[in-house]
């Protein structure tokens, strides 16, 4: 119960907020008080929705809430000092509102979403200049991805969250300092047994379905 | 597209969703993953780690005004709503064309003797990016890498000591391998070659005196 009492901890204040949102927008306000971990994921994607169809300031004040204090430690992390990072983290926050319509719930959750682009803000403000991005993949309302796809993504999301948390501690270790960029690609290369089938054929067949979709 | 056969290594593709690749070599990954669904899935089920590590990570807390300041940066962004780039087909995938500034047609070729041309890329990083151009049926001189050295075929193809490249499929060659590219008969080649150290020719000249045809 070590994470229901870390959400507790860290959503503090917001829990009325985000019931109201939920009722906004005629949901049951089921798990809005104490939130059900495994459904964390499929609440935050609501709440981007939300913010995407509706321009909704609660939904993005409970979003801000959950991931701008995530943000920021990463930032920090990965070498800014805290006013810098402060500053970078409102850039990042703000992207999650003007590019809401490029999200894909089926192939990412929000936590990883929100991570790729405070990776790229990360890399532009080190290098002066951008990350080469892939090719977009055009999908949009006209092609909303199928509910079930983006529950079964969210889940997994999750899933992998519990299994890179459960790793041994040094393998952990590795990955995190990877991801805080302090790994070469040489060091990289030695890290293995990532849990990552299963998350990777459900975006491959989102991925499939949305190249069918455009074909 | 189901046609690629030689992928990206998890370790490039991890560097890459870490942030830490350089980015001549992220260019090449970003090409070919818009070319690889395979490679695109992979890269976001990396992407997905650093999600979890965000999502489990520890949190700092922002100032109060933080929300205030980022939702008047939203107001400043929203005149100028980011919409997905165009795709402009072409030869050349979208990451690489805004490097080269259009497709084919745009290329600066510089001249390396008998035929074979190249255009360096602009990067950062301690990496370079270069577009080479190989007529069909001949090679490229005998070559041993000091770093790793990416090579992505975006048209035609080429065999060397190890096996036949077709578009699409990328060569991941490091201090191990020694090799004579040669162009495949059919048409003539054009490639996205990425390294991290100089290369060295090991006989420069007679192998450019001699392309020779594939049999």
């Amino acid at each position: 119960m070590l994470v229901a009492h870390e959400l507790i901890m860290d959503t503090a204040g917001s829990h009325g907020e985000i019931t109201r949102v939920i009722k906004a927008y005629g949901q049951t306000p089921r798990k809005a008080v104490i939130v059900n971990k495994a459904d964390d994921a499929e609440k935050w994607v609501e709440l981007l929705r939300a913010v995407r169809d509706r321009q909704d300031q609660s939904a993005f004040a409970a979003l801000f809430a959950h991931f701008a204090p995530r943000v920021k430690a990463f930032l920090i992390r990965s070498g800014m000092d805290a006013a810098q990072a402060e500053e970078c983290t409102q850039e990042v926050m703000a992207a999650l509102w003007t590019k809401a319509h490029l999200f894909d719930p089926a192939r990412a959750s929000v936590s990883t979403w929100v991570f790729t682009i405070a990776r790229n803000r990360r890399i532009d403000l080190a290098r002066r200049n951008r990350r080469p991005e892939p090719e977009d993949l055009p999908w949009g309302p006209e092609a909303e991805p199928d509910q079930e796809d983006v529950l079964l993504l969210q889940q997994e999301s999750e899933n992998l969250g519990r299994a890179i948390a459960t790793l041994p501690e040094k393998q952990r270790d590795l990955i995190e300092k990877a991801f805080y960029g302090d790994l070469s690609h040489s060091e990289i290369a030695e890290i293995t047994g990532l849990p990552l089938g299963t998350i990777k054929s459900r975006i491959r067949l989102a991925l499939d379905r949305l190249r069918h979709a455009l074909a | 597209m189901k046609s690629i056969k030689h992928h990206l290594t998890d370790a490039l593709l991890m560097s890459y969703a870490a942030g830490t690749l350089p980015e001549a070599f992220g260019l090449v990954v970003a090409t070919h993953v818009s070319m690889c669904d395979e490679c695109r899935a992979r890269a976001e089920s990396f992407d997905a780690v650093g999600g979890g590590l965000l999502e489990e990570g520890p949190v700092s807390a922002v100032s109060a005004d933080c929300l205030a300041a980022t939702m008047a940066l939203i107001r400043e962004a929203k005149a100028e709503r980011e919409e997905r780039k165009p795709h402009v087909a072409g030869v050349l995938p979208q990451p690489l064309q805004d490097y080269v500034g259009g497709d084919l047609s745009a290329i600066k070729w510089r001249s390396a003797g008998l035929g074979v041309k190249q255009a360096i890329l602009s990067t950062a990083d301690g990496a370079t990016a270069r577009l080479l151009y190989i007529p069909a049926g001949a090679a490229v001189p005998d070559h041993g890498h000091r770093g790793t050295e990416l090579t992505l075929v975006l048209q035609g193809a080429f065999r060397d000591q190890t096996d036949y490249f077709g578009r699409g499929d990328v060569e991941v060659a490091n201090e191990d391998l020694k090799h004579t590219p040669v162009a495949d008969i059919g048409e003539d080649c054009i490639c996205l070659a990425a390294t991290d150290a100089p290369l060295r020719f090991s006989s420069w000249l007679p192998r450019l005196a001699q392309p020779f045809l594939k049999i």
